[in-house]
């Protein structure tokens, strides 16, 4: 058995000393050769082409039960079903990049027309998105972004920069240009969270919110729990916080509910993106005073008529294409194959019973 | 006896020690304030680990609890949605009856069609969790917010009796039945022959089955009572709720000092365990430990947990068999 | 002959073939070349950690740290690749970072003498843990498009010759016959000079290099290492090991049993999503499967018993009072095996 043993240990040590040495000056990452062929690209659009019908259309959010995304998904179907198509949501109960990998190859053997899907992990889905439309199925991404050259076109909620910028100013105003704020976001690789946390230092960058601080990130991961935790921690690791912003609909209502039943409830300002249903009551006990966001359905609905204009041939994903979207009349495709929804709503005492979503 | 209540001691200790330094560097950990959320956060889960222990002291384990936490909880959501008048009564009985429900399923399995509690529990958790998955997608309601919950429900999560926190109140009552139960009643002391040794206990004439079947509804109710206090608490519900939780369960009563093969340590061991740990992780992002640290706690706790009590279990062994050595040498 | 024909192994085949038959038939697409090859493909890790699994489980002992030594890899992986070391040197820097955690584990269960179940539950959090002190919640990409297409053409393939060697040591070596005694009783293991503790250091060692394995695949597949790479991944391995027949108090099971059990739990699992069938729905059929696959066993077990007498009390090898053994059992029915 000792030898047996050692032998076997030998075995398996032996060769990977092996490697190790033949290692030495493989391929690192500054050698390493990158794939350089964009998926989308030449193939010509013609705007007058008309709406295929029948086409299926599937949406693939981050998970399944996010209310968010069930909104976002539900306004995407409805604009497949307008344009005479058949469209359907699928996803994963957890917010996990592999199990939208299963899923983004499910729905290639199932030779859907186009996939429409909100990336957990920018990377980690590329590789299958490109997998399908090298079998000619459309790839648009919504609300959060993949890899550029793994999808047609992205759908974006309105442009970062607004968001970003537009959060610290609301912010400034209720604490008064002045103290220690702190961002609540989802999970530290979520692209758009991410891009707009960048605008953010930046914006704070700017000589009138000098004296504001911002002293920690926090990740609650988009889990109603950790975020309700988090804050717990940000409030008792900085107790002369003034101001916290939580980009992110699990974030903020879980936030307003941690202060609206603790001693800082109205001392420490709290904005962010979330639902009016989520927030309402938060908006009215005083804890919140305003906060913004665009309509999901909006967001899925022009997704949904992106989907179907790919795949009828109506646009490429071109800069300077013009993209028709039933009630939302037109939208221009911007660089990087960029869609943008339009400006936030700011929602306050006086304007979020006007809002049911 | 005695080596149980040093076993706690020694938790106490350790609690006194974390919370000693962390308040040195921040004062506010000890505030009022600082000390109510640490009971609050540490509550629910040491209810599950009161339930845990139990089924571990009868060399038994469920890894469903956090699927049934999930599911009642689901269900509290769930009946706001239906009345939002509902009366807190009635949903913490509803609450507790689907624990039970689902510990008599994990229970029957375990004891009447003698299959071994790992695996039972894993396929429930399983189960469980998809079941509540799909009771949130046959009703379309994924998601069930504050707004909808009668302002009592959520009152009575957030609300304290003279300075602890309701649901500290409920963790203290049941953890103080339990405790008594186990010491001073005939099937409690069962439980821990039952574990010790199964063959021995059966044929001594303890009802096995019956013993071990109880304590799963025990453990089912108590998760099943943690997912309505989890929903008041926290007042918003999807499905994915307490998913995980079994292993930090798992850990707290293991860090509590009952052995994981049975008939050894105590309830009041558990919920202390559970104390500790939450304690440990809430002050650690105060002492300035990068909270990525904080992830591998648990984990490390356990280990620590149970190689100190291997070297004690030895130390007392060796001292033993000294004992015997001189005794027999003396006769 | 009827003994052979209702083991559970052979009823699992029939299902499995039932299910990927019907699977042909009823679906379209489920059949596709491409389709099979990601359905392997999908299951590789499930399957290294099976195959892990397999023979810790056969000595009475468990680990349930695999899937956290998966992301625990996958971290460093990213950390090292950040660091600028070149891709050839940190897979074999990944698979000792693996065996080394096995081996963590082997010391804390043999040479500390601690329960298996309670040990690799606390390593399951600790590794997560040091994975996330490792890279932190970010994820690291962009590994050199030359190796990407190695693990999805060839992960399959290390796969089955994973699945073969441990065949061929399982059940046609000492090695593996010793696996199968210690599960039956350790103590007269020990006694006909087997060195139990060098067998079990050895399953621990090699259980966290497969899994670094496993990571490498995982890693190359995504594209994208992270510290959260196959959270959960042990329950769906350990289901496939006691689905495969596998005791989980040791002594009994089978590489067949298992790759059959890995088979089934693939193609059921891609035929639900070709199909629609929501995932939560799909936690339930597996949930269920593992809980049928104990009961099968046991129920057969007590018909059997009815109908033939019970031996007279006392001539049953009573199981040995070893701590270790009793923590993995985990139930009070070790004479139901």
């Amino acid at each position: 058995m000792i030898r047996s043993s050692r032998v076997r240990a030998a075995a398996l040590i032996l060769p990977l000393a092996v490697v190790l040495a033949a290692g030495c000056g493989g391929t690192t990452k500054d050698s390493a050769p990158q794939a350089g062929n964009s998926g989308s690209g030449n193939s010509s659009a013609d705007p007058n082409a008309p709406m295929k019908q029948g086409l299926k259309i599937a949406f693939l959010p981050k998970e399944i039960d996010n209310p968010y995304m069930v909104i976002m998904d539900k306004g995407g179907t409805d604009a497949v079903k307008e344009v005479g198509g058949e469209g359907k949501d699928v996803g994963p109960s957890d917010a996990s990049a592999s199990s939208q990998v299963s899923y983004i190859n499910t729905l290639i053997q199932q030779k859907q027309d186009a996939i429409v899907i909100s990336a957990n992990d920018p990377n980690a889905v590329a590789p299958a998105l490109k997998d399908a439309m090298s079998k000619g199925i459309k790839v648009v991404t919504v609300d959060s972004d993949a890899a550029k050259d793994a999808r047609q076109v992205f759908i974006n909620q309105a442009s970062s920069e607004e968001i970003g910028r537009s959060q610290v100013r609301i912010i400034a105003k209720q604490i008064g240009n002045e103290g220690k704020i702190a961002i609540l976001s989802a999970t530290p690789n979520a692209t758009n969270q991410n891009a707009w946390i960048e605008f953010m230092k930046d914006e704070l960058k700017k000589p009138e919110f000098a004296k504001i601080e911002l002293v920690k990130t926090a990740y609650g991961d988009d889990d109603d729990q950790k975020s309700f935790q988090e804050t717990q921690a940000l409030l008792s690791a900085y107790p002369d916080l003034k101001g916290i912003i939580s980009p992110t609909t699990v974030g903020i209502s879980a936030a307003a509910r941690y202060l609206s039943s603790s001693p800082s409830k109205g001392k420490v300002m709290l904005t962010g993106l979330g639902t009016p249903n989520q927030m309402r009551s938060f908006v009215k006990d005083g804890t919140v005073t305003e906060f913004a966001l665009w309509d999901p359905g909006q967001l899925g609905y022009l997704a949904g008529y992106a989907a179907a204009a790919l795949a009828s041939g109506q646009i490429s994903g071109a800069e300077g294409e013009t993209l028709k979207c039933g009630k939302l009349g037109e939208r221009k495709i911007g660089k990087d194959g960029e869609i943008i929804l339009g400006p936030p709503t700011a929602f306050n005492a006086a304007n979020i019973d006007q809002f049911d979503f | 006896m005695r080596a149980l209540a040093g076993r706690e001691l020694g938790i106490v200790l350790v609690l006194v020690a974390v919370v000693t330094v962390t308040t040195v560097v921040n004062p506010n950990f000890l505030s009022r304030q600082g000390v109510h959320d640490l009971f609050l956060n540490s509550s629910i889960i040491a209810l599950l680990a009161v339930g845990q222990a139990i089924l571990v002291i009868t060399r038994n384990i469920d890894l469903s609890v956090g699927s049934v936490l999930g599911l009642s909880a689901f269900l509290s959501g769930q009946l706001y949605l239906a009345d939002r008048d509902m009366p807190v009564i009635v949903v913490l009985l509803a609450g507790i009856a689907l624990g039970a429900v689902c510990g008599v399923v994990n229970g029957a399995l375990v004891a009447v069609a003698k299959v071994p509690a790992l695996v039972v529990t894993l396929g429930t958790l399983y189960v469980f969790r998809g079941l509540d998955y799909a009771w949130a997608s046959a009703t379309g309601v994924h998601q069930v917010n504050a707004d909808r919950m009668s302002p009592d429900f959520l009152a009575f999560g957030n609300g304290s009796l003279l300075f602890l926190p309701n649901l500290t109140v409920i963790t203290l009552l049941v953890l103080g039945v339990a405790a008594y139960a186990l010491r001073a009643f005939r099937p409690g002391r069962e439980l821990y022959a039952i574990g010790s040794n199964p063959d021995a206990a059966r044929l001594s004439g303890i009802p096995v089955g019956r013993r071990v079947f109880v304590a799963f509804v025990i453990s089912g109710a108590l998760a099943g009572l943690g997912g309505v206090l989890h929903a008041s608490y926290f007042g918003t519900i999807n499905a994915s709720v307490g998913s995980g939780r079994e292993l930090a369960v798992v850990a707290a009563v293991v860090v509590g000092g009952v052995a994981i093969f049975g008939g050894s340590g105590t309830v009041v061991g558990a919920a202390l365990g559970a104390l500790l740990l939450t304690t440990i992780t809430s002050a650690l992002p105060i002492l300035g430990v990068p909270a990525f640290w904080q992830r591998a706690v648990d984990g490390a706790a356990l280990l620590l947990a149970i190689s100190l009590d291997r070297v004690v279990m030895l130390r007392v062994a060796a001292r033993l068999r000294r004992r015997t050595s001189v005794g027999g040498a003396g006769g | 002959m009827a003994d052979r024909l209702f083991r559970w192994e052979t009823l699992l085949f029939l299902l499995c073939l039932a299910v990927l038959g019907y699977g042909a038939v009823s679906t379209s697409g489920f059949a596709d070349p491409d389709n099979v090859r990601f359905l392997l493909l999908d299951y590789s890790e499930v399957a290294l950690l099976a195959f892990a699994l397999l023979p810790i489980v056969l000595t009475g002992e468990i680990d349930l740290s695999v899937a956290s030594v998966i992301g625990f890899c996958s971290a460093l992986t990213g950390k090292l690749w950040n660091a600028g070391m070149s891709f050839e040197t940190i897979v074999p820097v990944v698979l000792l970072a693996g065996l080394a955690l096995g081996a963590v584990n082997a010391v804390l269960v043999v040479k500390f003498g601690l329960p298996s179940l309670a040990v690799t539950i606390g390593t399951l959090g600790l590794y997560r843990g040091l994975a996330y002190v490792v890279l932190g919640d970010g994820a690291v990409t962009g590994f050199p498009e030359n190796y990407r297409p190695l693990a999805i053409e060839y992960g399959t393939v290390v796969v089955v010759v994973v699945g073969v060697l441990a065949a061929v040591t399982v059940h046609f070596t000492p090695l593996g016959r010793a696996l199968f005694a210690i599960g039956l009783g350790p103590e007269a293991t020990r006694f006909s000079g087997i060195r139990v503790d060098r067998v079990k250091m050895l399953l621990f060692c090699v259980s966290g290099a497969l899994a670094a394995l496993a990571s490498l695949i995982y890693t190359l597949r995504y594209n994208s290492a992270r510290a959260d790479n196959a959270n959960g991944l042990e329950l769906a391995a350990v289901a496939a090991v006691l689905l495969g027949g596998v005791s989980i108090f040791g002594g009994r099971g089978s590489v067949f049993g298992v790759a059959t059990a890995l088979l089934l739990m693939a193609g059921l699992r891609n035929l639900m999503f070709l199909n629609d069938v929501s995932n939560e729905v799909q936690n339930v059929v597996t949930g269920l499967l593992l809980i049928v696959s104990v009961l099968v066993p046991v129920a057969a077990g007590a018909i059997a018993r009815r109908r033939r007498p019970q031996p007279p009390a006392g001539t049953q090898p009573s199981r040995s009072p070893d701590p270790v053994g009793a923590a993995v059992s985990h139930g009070l029915n070790e004479e139901d095996r």
